[in-house]
């Protein structure tokens, strides 16, 4: 499905907190926050993981200088089961709230649902939220964090960060224009420890969807950001659109811009943190300075669990799509 | 999408890359290496305190066990696992850092649904298929004297 905004959808505010193993890496200085104990002061991490988001949304509504009670409405999830550590979250900030999960994918679908509230009139504000932490996750769809595995050439190491984005009806500067929702594709993978190919078919074909729709092509743009493809997944999102007769180009992936090769993370990135984190830390404040004008945010999720994966079921994936576009760019056909 | 999935099956074998087997093996080799030395070292040294030799094969175990669950405690297990691969999976220290993982993962979900029923996701095969594997031993034995083969 293909969006075209009435209006634009302003980005007014925008929040990224972030792990230990992230403030080591190439974007430490970019987030509002980074911490030195994964463990966010709490006992869990579960709770790490709320209280992480929490810290977020106060950086969010500090910067733009608004209270709790004049937000209208909160988009957003997480990696753990039943998005408990939004909804966690949202026991203690009680924004009218919709919860969702496209695994990693749920920054961009948050994006969209919040810019089609926002447009349709049903909200002035609207927050877009997606957070990941690499201990719950890693328990929940792999093992225990101290037990002795050796990780594959393929695997991705999830991001612990939050990112949110305070969308406007009212505003300047940056905004979204348009969007493309993806279809959940699968083309049989079958490895969980290999992310990035089972989602480059989703990535390729959302964006070959959102080319057609919108008439333009990959040089249009300043930059095409996908969420967490990592090494392997943006080989194979190229080769992919190759045999689409599309020449990808200005291309980057979140899950290779948050670490530093040193840091060890095999094939990259992932996680909803991944994208969240590093569109509102880097991307979006690089917008704002006019460094860069149009771009496309595609962020792809694998939408496996443990359960389906022991069953020997391939991976579905979806890639959601957002134009966003600043300055001069705003307001071009 | 032109690329049907026998097609895409052939581009993620050629764009995934393979693990390092040499280097994997080599560390393997020499971990596991090491931690069998260390068995031998011990063993050696319970019989020089006049333990017989099955007692001490068995204190050895009960040792490696222990020294494993603590260094699996102190994160430092998973840190020396991540390169040595099966030279620490496959020794005794590798069935009880997959005992005392789980064990302290769960530990938040209380020390009966968790710590106690979480304690042998990882372990809890080779329990079940180690305990059926000696029942055919068994087996196979017992009908080996019976018939006298």
């Amino acid at each position: 499905m293909y969006i075209e905004f009435r209006k634009p959808v302003y980005i007014t505010a925008y929040a990224a907190v972030a792990g230990k193993k992230e403030s080591e890496g190439p974007l430490a200085d970019c987030f509002d926050e980074t911490v030195t104990d994964d463990y966010f002061g709490t006992d869990t991490w579960e709770k790490a993981e709320t209280e992480m988001q929490s810290r977020c949304i106060k950086h969010l509504l500090h910067k733009k200088g608004i209270d709790k009670k004049d937000v209208n409405l909160l988009c957003g999830g997480d990696l753990c089961n039943q998005i408990t550590s939004t909804a966690y979250t949202m026991r203690d900030f009680a924004f009218p709230f919709l919860g969702l999960y496209n695994a990693c994918s749920t920054m961009a679908e948050g994006l969209i649902v919040a810019s089609c509230m926002i447009d349709a009139g049903h909200a002035d504000n609207a927050i877009a939220l997606a957070s990941s932490h690499f201990c719950t996750a890693e328990r929940q769809f792999r093992t225990p964090l101290d037990y002795g595995g050796k990780r594959t050439p393929t695997a991705q190491w999830t991001v612990t960060g939050c990112g949110t984005v305070l969308l406007e009806r009212a505003g300047k500067g940056t905004a979204i224009t348009a969007a493309q929702v993806g279809r959940v594709v699968d083309l049989g993978v079958k490895d969980a420890n290999n992310m990035g190919a089972a989602m480059a078919p989703a990535a390729a074909q959302t964006l070959k969807q959102f080319f057609i729709n919108s008439g333009t092509k990959p040089e249009d743009y300043d930059l095409i950001l996908t969420g967490d493809l990592g090494k392997v997944g943006t080989q194979l999102l190229k080769e992919l659109l190759k045999k689409e007769n599309i020449e990808l180009c200005n291309h980057n992936d979140c899950g290779l811009m948050i670490f530093a090769p040193e840091q060890k993370v095999q094939s990259g990135a992932s996680g909803c943190g991944c994208g969240a984190s590093v569109l509102a830390s880097c991307i979006l404040p690089q917008m704002g300075k006019g460094e860069v004008g149009n771009i496309l945010f595609v962020a792809t999720g694998a939408l496996m669990s443990p359960a389906t994966s022991m069953q020997g079921e391939t991976i579905p994936c979806i890639a959601h799509l957002v134009n966003i576009r600043s300055g001069k760019d705003l307001h071009k056909k | 999408m032109r690329t049907n999935r026998n097609q895409y099956d052939r581009m993620v074998r050629d764009a995934s890359p393979p693990s390092k087997v040499v280097k994997n093996c080599i560390w393997a080799f020499f971990t596991g290496g090491t931690i069998c030395l260390a068995g031998e070292v011990l063993t050696n040294a319970f019989v020089q305190l006049n333990y017989t030799n099955a007692d001490a094969k068995m204190l050895t175990s009960i040792a490696l066990v222990a020294l494993s669950a603590v260094l699996t405690a102190c994160g430092w297990y998973s840190r020396l696992a991540k390169r040595a691969g099966a030279g620490t999976l496959v020794p005794i220290t590798g069935f009880a850092n997959a005992v005392v993982s789980p064990a302290i993962e769960f530990k938040a979900e209380g020390y009966i649904t968790g710590v106690a029923a979480k304690m042998f996701i990882i372990a809890g095969p080779v329990i079940v298929y180690g305990i059926l594997a000696s029942v055919v031993y068994g087996a196979v034995l017992y009908v080996k004297g019976r018939f006298g083969i």
